[in-house]
């Protein structure tokens, strides 16, 4: 098994709330990606971010690690939720602040 | 392209009661014609399927378009109960130049 996949899994096990994106959350360089970092920040919570762009490696090989090929990836709690437009809609709906939520609060109580 | 995404998608999942494709490829940097697309798809298929294992089911079935042109493949699969509720899928975002 390779180094990356081994840093990926760390990443996720490590970071309950965790964003895969292009750019950073104050500068995202993907419309995708600021929408998606957008809808994370406005839950309040805590959360990880690794920027793709400057980190090749693991862009190369997440998506078949994740059976999702794309960018971004939000991971809660070791599980992928998903992309842009799931993200979006989750947020709409009100479902992704309690996803965050329940996925932060476990961890410190 | 579109042409062929569609075929692809009606091959798989049956039965689709409605497929809109869209190529907003000039919304977005590069000079690639065939870049970002946009997929509504309502099939009674995706009843009690979670969002994440839709768009896994779809990224399946055009696994070749994506590891090729494709840099970017927005989507919104709904069931016809969800869809008729909904009636409109969310806009897509305009490109931030990070499509390097």
């Amino acid at each position: 098994m390779s180094n990356t996949i081994d840093t990926i899994k760390q990443q996720i096990e490590q970071n309950d709330v965790l964003l895969y994106m292009k750019g950073s959350p104050n500068q995202p360089m993907c419309g995708f990606s600021a929408r998606t970092v957008q809808a994370v920040m406005e839950c309040g919570q805590r959360f990880a971010f690794v920027d793709i762009l400057t980190n090749q490696d693991i862009r190369a090989e997440l998506p078949a690690y994740a059976n999702w090929p794309t960018f971004p990836q939000l991971w809660i709690k070791g599980e992928l939720v998903g992309g842009c437009d799931i993200v979006t809609e989750l947020h709409e709906s009100g479902e992704l602040k309690t996803m965050i939520e329940a996925g932060t609060t476990e961890k410190s109580a | 392209m579109i042409e062929l995404l569609e075929q692809k998608l009606q091959a798989a999942i049956n039965p689709i009661e409605l497929i809109d494709i869209q190529n907003e490829s000039h919304k977005h940097s590069g000079p690639a014609a065939n870049s970002h697309f946009k997929l509504v798809i309502v099939s009674e298929q995706f009843q009690g399927v979670l969002p994440v294992k839709r768009h896994q089911m779809i990224y399946e079935i055009l696994k070749e378009e994506l590891a090729g042109e494709i840099h970017a493949l927005a989507i919104h699969p709904y069931t016809p109960a969800q869809w008729a509720k909904k009636q409109n899928a969310p806009e897509s975002p305009n490109c931030m130049g990070g499509s390097a």
